[in-house]
């Protein structure tokens, strides 16, 4: 810090100053003030424009994410989806691979799934058929994730555009699916897919129809949690993302590494193209992934690549979307709403993060040092 | 010949639309920060320009045209300016990530678009759609003297003012000290400092005009476009998206954007037009609609060929900023 010396005339009235670590709770208080300013923020934008009580529109979004078990089940899907993604992206942004694609991989996953349950649905008993479109879901995940890795690792091609644009060749692959398999014809959609028979859908299991996409899904958040931090691999990913060249210079094979996690990021996003046709909508169409995509990769930042801090952001924010169309219906708004409430918190939490890395020192402060210490 | 014409003219409009959107965003990126806002960010330049230009329209007895289109452009160019403040603010100010800050802004805009949009189709009554015949009208007047010159005479003047604009930037980046600067940051933004250069205005500065911009496709898109009319849903997100892969096929340069926008509209509307341009050559063929989704897949299997292609050759005048996406903090030197 000897550019700005205390006893320079010339301090600027503010400066900025990296922090030391903070304790958890700390770093948990701020983030908990962001969201509350941030619900504060939404309480006067809510006000000002439809001229609505916040605390009842708050109350309102509360009953319709958790008002009846049924919404309450509604809410966990939604959110273990959500996280499924989230899950898949962790790797792949944890080795500073921005994998913006998973919007595609989940489409990809689905397309694969939805042909299944048409082809083999009267063909093979639902439990085989389960493992099967779980097992080639994950396949065409990884395989659409593995192209830009491939580019990426071989000539340096820019993953983040790359990605991207694969999310739209993914939809249109969708629509042309969605036409060829489109029941019935002229409808513009696939339909529900083996509505009789139900083959190829989750089964309710301890009378839940949810329960399987809960169970998949914790499974997987615990793998990915102990495979990044207790494995070899994990380590391989931490040190790439920290530094290329340190990895380079310790051995380790970063092209290898780098088209390794993408084949696990797309397989893990493909599997939640599973869940969603074959566990929730048991159909297909290019809505199918609604900007989940884009939405894990918020999660998977802001919980620092955290697996459990993941499942607390997620359900945030389908709590968010779950509420507000619950607010749409109620008060006779646009279920767009949601989108402005989550933009807003968004903002709110991410610009947090600037408070707990740095802290703001006031012209003639006189510099503590290692102010906050464990 | 019709059926060439009439491609041509929808290709015109709709690149006029991703045009504007990518000129915005390579300036941001020559600044070094890589926007993925821009959908948001056109959402809120289309929904402000209706906004403004619907009160103005339906609370006045007789609007006239040039109040109608200061009002409009005025909202338009305010609301895109807001999101851009936002988004300099947290990446730059807060040192947040770029990709997450992008992306929160595109939920965002394109929220507060639909919410509003749809909020104004219910206002306007009647078949629950908005229309502003005024202000469209006035956005769509063609130049004097073209009255009777194909294609020309069904473009308004904001598909000049975005060549305009292209030629500017490019003479702007290329030729002038501050663009040059501009560059600089981009490039390397720590030496940009050693230099003497202030990145942070740099920045903001190349934020701010570039998502202004941006807003001005939006605001296209809803007076030219679609003629002055609000249907929510993803069509504008997707053109924004479709604006951040011209970026790419332009390789950062705004004169190849003006081609390369007409040319991803010929592509976007080939599927439309193919059987019957095939069919003036003596081939016969049917699109069934499955086929048409095939060919509307072009674009983006076109930015990706370019993307490889570019990467490959390694030229480096065809490549990214170097600082793409890269925060800068001075202290972390």
């Amino acid at each position: 810090m000897s550019e700005h010396s205390p006893m320079d005339s010339r301090e600027p009235l503010l400066r900025i100053a990296k922090r030391d670590a903070l304790p958890f709770w700390k770093n948990w208080a701020i983030r908990l003030a962001a969201v509350v300013l941030a619900l504060l923020v939404c309480a006067v934008v809510v006000y000002a424009t439809v001229k609505l009580s916040p605390l009842k529109v708050y109350a309102a979004m509360w009953s319709g994410a958790f008002g009846t078990v049924r919404r309450s089940w509604v809410t966990v899907r939604d959110a273990m989806l959500l996280l499924c993604v989230g899950i898949g992206l962790a790797p792949a942004f944890k080795m500073r691979f921005w994998n913006i694609g998973a919007e595609g991989q989940i489409l990809i996953g689905g397309i694969v799934t939805a042909a299944c349950m048409i082809y083999w649905g009267n063909s093979m008993p639902t439990s085989l058929l389960l493992v099967v479109m779980f097992l080639v879901s994950a396949l065409a995940g990884a395989v659409w994730g593995f192209i830009p890795a491939f580019f990426r690792a071989r000539w340096n091609t820019n993953e983040t555009l790359f990605t991207l644009m694969m999310n739209y060749v993914a939809i249109q692959l969708t629509s042309f699916f969605v036409s060829k398999w489109e029941h019935p014809i002229g409808s513009n959609s696939v339909g529900i897919i083996n509505i009789d028979t139900r083959a190829g859908w989750f089964p309710t299991l301890f009378g839940q129809q949810y329960a399987l996409n809960v169970i998949i899904v914790l499974c997987l958040t615990l793998f990915v949690f102990f495979y990044l931090r207790s494995s070899k691999h994990g380590y391989e990913i931490a040190v790439v993302g920290e530094s290329e060249r340190t990895a380079q210079y310790i051995g380790l094979n970063v092209k290898t590494i780098v088209m390794r996690t993408m084949l696990l990021s797309g397989a893990i996003c493909g599997v939640s193209g599973f869940i969603a046709v074959s566990g929730v909508s048991h159909t297909i169409s290019t809505v199918t992934a609604n900007g989940r995509g884009f939405t894990a990769i918020i999660v998977a930042w802001l919980a620092k690549f955290n697996a459990f801090v993941m499942v607390l952001i997620s359900f945030l924010i389908v709590f968010l979307e779950r509420g507000a169309s619950e607010i749409a219906s109620q008060f006779n708004l646009s279920e767009y709403a949601a989108k402005i409430l989550t933009g807003i918190i968004l903002f709110f939490i991410i610009g947090s993060e600037f408070f707990i890395n740095y802290r703001i020192i006031l012209r003639g402060r006189k510099e503590k040092k290692s102010s906050c210490s464990k | 010949m019709q059926q060439i014409i009439s491609l041509l003219q929808s290709s015109i409009w709709f690149g006029t639309v991703i045009l504007y959107g990518a000129m915005g965003e390579i300036l941001t990126e020559k600044g070094g920060n890589l926007n993925l806002g821009v959908p948001g960010i056109m959402s809120l330049g289309a929904i402000g320009g209706l906004i403004g230009s619907f009160f103005y329209e339906t609370r006045v007895e007789e609007p006239s045209a040039a109040i109608c289109l200061l009002v409009t452009l005025l909202c338009a160019l305010g609301l895109s300016l807001f999101g851009g403040l936002i988004y300099s603010f947290l990446t730059i100010t807060l040192r947040a990530n770029q990709n997450v800050t992008g992306l929160t802004l595109t939920i965002f805009g394109c929220g507060i678009a639909n919410f509003y949009g749809s909020s104004l189709n219910t206002l306007a009554g009647g078949v629950g759609q908005i229309s502003l015949p005024v202000t469209s009208a006035a956005f769509r007047a063609v130049l004097p003297g073209l009255k009777n010159t194909p294609i020309l005479n069904t473009l308004g003047w904001l598909v000049y003012l975005s060549i305009a604009i292209a030629v500017i930037l490019w003479y702007f980046l290329s030729r002038t000290r501050t663009g040059l600067n501009l560059r600089a940051v981009g490039e390397n933004a720590a030496t940009a400092d050693a230099a003497g250069i202030n990145v942070t205005r740099y920045k903001y500065l190349a934020i701010c005009v570039g998502c202004a911009i941006s807003g001005l496709g939006g605001l296209y898109y809803t007076m030219d476009y679609i003629k002055g009319t609000w249907t929510s849903g993803g069509s504008l997100e997707a053109l924004g998206w479709l604006s951040v892969a011209l970026v790419i096929f332009a390789r950062w340069k705004p004169i190849h954007a003006i081609w390369g926008s007409y040319l991803f509209g010929v592509l976007n509307w080939l599927y439309f037009y193919f059987a019957d341009l095939l069919g003036l050559v003596g081939i016969s063929v049917t699109m069934t609609r499955s086929s048409q989704e095939i060919f509307k897949m072009l674009p983006y299997v076109v930015t990706i060929l370019v993307l490889i292609f570019v990467s490959f050759r390694r030229k480096r005048e065809d490549q990214p900023p170097a600082g793409l996406g890269l925060p800068y903090f001075r202290e972390e030197r």
